[in-house]
């Protein structure tokens, strides 16, 4: 255990000391990330202004407050390893992450971490400005705060998994574009990106219970928010359990699988 | 006459590099599709809660996204790749070789990759457009439809002298790849009217990353609700950024000593 964590405290300071050299990049980065949320809260505050001041179950600035704590949470479940991942096979990267005598997981989980960890505090600040704007609505309960806690671990970790495990798609095929476009429609409209899912016809609904998608993001951003009861809280944190376990198995099987077929380029 | 025989040349070499690649076809407008479609969804489940959007009906908002597919195909064919390729012969040095051309190399530098997949972004964002327009049932008028390709014409002509001037940065900053990516973000924000925007946003939308005048204006003068305002705004604006964007141009080459050489 003891030498994880240095390991993982070794690479938060490679992380910090890249980000500190790449600060242009890490502004662009923020545009993008704050200006999709951003887009659909507008869009959002402006269907609930034009009926009257709510759309569904959401009033006004009950819609800005979903937006603003779902672009929170984003940034915390993000990751951007598909993009990476195919790029590092193709150029024979993985052959010297192959070398270290740690499963390769670890240091693309302790990178993600620590870049969010930067990242976070200036999310803060940007959702205090859009608050400061927007006015939002909240009602959360101290239990939910709390229970929102170990929801958005599982977010985190669900998320990283599947993403993971998607990314070694690079293994099989060079199309990996058209893969992650793919799975990217299901997040965006089963996670609750493009509105809260309880906006959404019934049948999506329980397609989005039983997929993966909403236990990454709207799960803990309804929690967060208040939204939830506390049975439905603890059911959530189940169904979290359950498809963490199912991403880690199919992580086992398919990173097995994959590193057969490789053979690096250049070595 | 020249530079589009020239443009004509670049197209055929992207053409015929990808024809090897034939599979790509279906991959792409797979892609290209599934974009399209989660447009429409996001069209959809908002248009369930109302009738209109800060005015705009469900169509006309359709109409908008045919707009925003066809110019983002339009960018993707020619101006994104071109740039791309000119950022990094700046890096590496291989701007002497178009420097050397007789023919003017802001010219060539905008024109020399051609990103021939696009081409599907552009068909599916006319067809849309076309959809749009028929449910609309309104007669578009030879008046509107002239507006409309006018509007399309200055709004190309401004993000196009927006690009110049990021991508003649790079003169002076060599990595400025990420600066493109801002305009990748900012683009999306032109799916939707950009009347819905608080101030602040529509200001920036407008004037800092153009993307208004490309999607939201062409689609305001096919719908007849287009102001003498924005119509006089928009022709000035499109003559200023170009003979900016050739000064800043012509400033940058001068920073330019090869790499080479």
């Amino acid at each position: 255990m003891r030498p994880l964590a240095l390991f993982y405290l070794q690479q938060f300071k490679t992380t910090f000391a890249t980000m500190v050299q790449y600060r242009a990049s890490l502004f662009i980065w923020m545009i993008g990330h704050v200006l999709e949320p951003l887009v659909y809260l507008v869009v959002w505050t402006v269907v609930a202004e034009g009926a009257g001041g709510r759309a569904g179950d959401y009033t006004t600035a009950q819609f800005a407050g979903y937006f603003i704590v779902l672009m929170l949470v984003e940034n915390v479940s993000y990751t951007w390893i598909m993009y990476e991942y195919d790029y590092r096979i193709r150029e024979g990267m993985l052959s010297a992450a192959l070398l270290r005598p740690l499963h390769p997981i670890h240091a693309d989980m302790a990178d993600n971490m620590s870049s969010k960890a930067i990242t976070l505090p200036f999310m803060f600040v940007v959702a205090a400005v859009l608050a400061a704007i927007f006015h939002p609505a909240m009602s959360p309960r101290l239990w939910a705060v709390a229970a929102a806690i170990p929801a958005l671990i599982l977010a985190f970790l669900l998320r990283f998994l599947l993403e993971w495990t998607l990314a070694q798609a690079a293994f099989w095929t060079t199309r990996v574009s058209a893969i992650n476009q793919s799975y990217f429609v299901f997040v965006l409209f089963l996670s609750g990106q493009v509105a809260p899912l309880t906006l959404f016809p019934h049948a999506l609904q329980v397609l989005a219970a039983i997929l993966p998608f909403r236990w990454m993001l709207g799960f803990p951003v309804e929690l967060l928010l208040g939204r939830l009861t506390p049975v439905e809280a603890l059911t959530g944190l189940g169904v979290q359990v359950i498809w963490v376990a199912i991403a880690y198995g199919l992580m086992r099987i398919v990173w097995r699988a994959g590193i057969r077929l490789y053979s690096a380029v250049g070595a | 006459m020249k530079y589009i025989r020239i443009f004509g040349l670049y197209f055929r070499i992207g053409a015929m590099g990808e024809m090897q690649y034939r599979f790509n076809f279906f991959v792409h407008l797979f892609q290209s599709i599934l974009q399209l479609g989660m447009a429409v969804g996001g069209l959809a489940v908002v248009f369930s809660y109302t009738h209109s959007l800060g005015g705009w009906v469900p169509d006309e908002v359709l109409a908008l996204v045919g707009v925003y597919t066809l110019v983002g195909g339009l960018i993707g064919l020619v101006v994104y790749p071109s740039m791309e390729q000119f950022i990094m012969s700046v890096r590496d040095g291989t701007l002497d070789f178009v420097l050397v051309k007789p023919v003017d190399a802001q010219v060539l530098n905008s024109l020399q990759s051609v990103d021939i997949w696009r081409l599907i972004d552009v068909g599916l964002g006319l067809g849309v457009l076309i959809v749009a327009l028929r449910r609309l049932g309104t007669q578009v008028g030879l008046e509107q439809a002239a507006l409309f390709i006018g509007m399309l014409l200055t709004g190309s002509a401004i993000i196009y002298s927006f690009w110049t001037m990021l991508a003649t940065l790079s003169f002076w900053f060599v990595r400025v790849e990420n600066i493109l990516e801002i305009f990748r973000s900012m683009y999306e924000a032109g799916r939707w009217p950009i009347s819905l925007y608080p101030p602040w946003l529509r200001f920036i939308l407008s004037f800092i990353v153009p993307v208004a005048f490309v999607t939201t204006v062409p689609v305001e003068a096919l719908t007849g609700r287009l102001s003498p305002q924005t119509l006089l705004l928009a022709a000035l604006l499109s003559s200023i950024l170009l003979v900016v964007s050739r000064l800043f141009w012509r400033l940058g080459l001068r920073q330019y000593s090869g790499a080479s050489a």
